[in-house]
């Protein structure tokens, strides 16, 4: 071992005090800048906060016809006007369709932020309905859909000369619904909905008085404020038997404005609650049958101002 | 040498610790409110993180945009959807640093001068404001009042609510927070 080894070892030593003295004093220097508290912060939020609950999975209450996951929320009440002019094949006479009108006017109101109640009136078939809507699933990072249940009752009012026997009873239907939807990205959200429709009373032996139906629909948004939704219905086969009834397609565009929501929408079918819409569409978009329509929703607000924070 | 890198090594141990003096919330508050003729705004999240540093003077907040309680839930819902879009951007924070004359260490209120950025929407904006800190039995409490404006933080307002919506956004802070061990 030659004299310059030594010396050059305790330089070295020398060095690596040096470092190490210099990258305390740097390690302390970074400790002390704020972005570390910051971080500290951030750090422990993104361990517990946050539960990533899904909201706003679909603007409206409905797709197009299709009730969607959404409802008032507690102590909200939602004025809800679905209308539909004539069809856009009967020409110029009837100026498209645009001299007939079909409209429901609604009501829904959240008992819950899960379970809202409603009640509405057709003016096909003079329909008194009743409905309620509860949320039994919500979308979160452990859970990948939202899932809600709708009970509908529905009962025609319109007076028949000839069928003198149509009784209250005879009269209702009721349609059951599961609305199984997810919201895939902030612009995309699908929802597949399986329906039971059941009446008391069918036209001949051969009909079916409980219906099965499947339907299908979303949303793509394409602003912040404004989505295009599209809906399908489809009713499985060898059920209704006496009469034609379609699928029917809907499409749709959403405009929200603060608390209204404004959807345009053309569909095949006129009705706009559940046995309707669901299995009586008579019309097709290939024969031009096609109604032009908007929906108008506005909600109310009645929950009391909480007490300010004082301080 | 290697007896001084040791007793160096104790000296900068034991200094950081006597000025770890680290007061901590979990629960701090900050509201916000929007007054005019046709709408009062108002949101409150009582869930806020925050720091305070007294020793180095370094102050931090982070809130869950999520965990701001509207009166209405859908405008809840659209502040979250179409105006934060805390979906994008889940936190509004804050870091910074105070001033003060004062030993804000000894008991009573002392007035400070709070410096630093807030972030928000994926947007940074330097921020300053007074604000009043109590230390009290070893618990510290900071008040402070901000004027924000949307349009700073890319927040459009669009134009059929603008007379909605105040054109500066009043924010309230409130936090206690106690020393860490």
């Amino acid at each position: 071992m030659s004299a310059g080894t030594i010396i050059n070892r305790t330089t070295m030593r020398k060095k690596i005090c040096y470092i190490l003295l210099s990258s305390l004093f740097l390690s302390t220097a970074v400790f002390s800048q704020d972005s570390t508290l910051l971080n500290m912060l951030t750090d422990s939020m993104t361990n517990q906060g946050d539960k990533g609950i899904v909201t706003q999975t679909f603007k409206a209450t409905q797709i197009i016809n299709l009730p969607t996951v959404e409802a008032p929320k507690r102590n909200n009440m939602q004025f809800l006007i679905m209308h539909r002019f004539g069809k856009i094949n009967d020409g110029a006479y009837e100026f498209f369709g645009l001299d007939n009108a079909d409209i429901r006017l609604a009501l829904d109101y959240g008992i819950t932020d899960r379970f809202a109640i409603g009640i509405g009136r057709s003016s096909l078939d003079k329909t008194f309905d009743g409905s309620f809507k509860w949320k039994i699933l919500q979308q979160s990072k452990r859970m990948p859909v939202t899932v809600s249940l709708y009970e509908l009752i529905t009962n025609t009012t319109l007076k028949y000369e000839d069928k003198p026997y149509l009784d209250a009873k005879l009269r209702t239907a009721y349609t059951s619904q599961l609305l199984i939807a997810r919201k895939f990205s902030r612009n995309l959200s699908l929802q597949f909905s399986p329906a039971w429709t059941h009446y008391n009373l069918v036209p001949t032996p051969e009909d079916k008085n409980d219906v099965i139906t499947l339907s299908m629909g979303g949303r793509m948004k394409i602003t912040k404020r404004m989505s295009i939704n599209a809906e399908y219905n489809y009713i499985l086969p060898d059920q209704i038997v006496s009469t034609t009834a379609y699928n029917s397609l809907s499409l749709g565009l959403d405009i929200e404005t603060g608390g209204h929501v404004f959807q345009l929408v053309f569909s095949n079918t006129q009705g706009m609650i559940g046995p309707w819409y669901l299995t009586k569409t008579s019309g097709t978009w290939g024969n031009g049958d096609i109604y032009f329509g908007f929906n108008i929703s506005r909600s109310f607000n009645f929950n009391k101002e909480k007490e300010a924070k004082k301080w | 040498m290697k007896k001084i890198l040791f007793v160096m090594l104790v000296a900068i141990g034991f200094s950081q610790f006597a000025h770890a003096q680290i007061y901590i919330t979990r629960t701090g508050y900050i509201g916000f409110f929007s007054k005019t003729p046709m709408e009062d705004i108002k949101a409150e999240n009582s869930q806020v993180y925050a720091v305070i540093d007294v020793a180095k003077k370094n102050i931090a907040f982070a809130a869950l945009l999520k965990g701001f309680l509207f009166r209405k839930q859908l405008m809840q819902e659209h502040f979250n959807e179409n105006y934060v879009e805390s979906d994008k951007y889940p936190k509004a924070t804050f870091s910074g640093t105070f001033k003060s004359n004062e030993d804000v260490t000894q008991n009573g209120v002392h007035n400070v001068d709070v410096s630093g950025k807030i972030s928000l929407h994926g947007v940074e904006n330097p921020v300053t404001t007074t604000a009043t800190l109590e230390m009290k039995d070893g618990k510290l409490t900071g008040k402070a009042h901000l004027l924000m404006v949307p349009g700073d933080y890319n927040i459009q307002i669009p134009s059929l609510v603008r007379e909605k919506i105040e054109k500066e956004i009043k924010v309230e802070i409130l936090i206690e927070c106690s020393a860490t061990k």
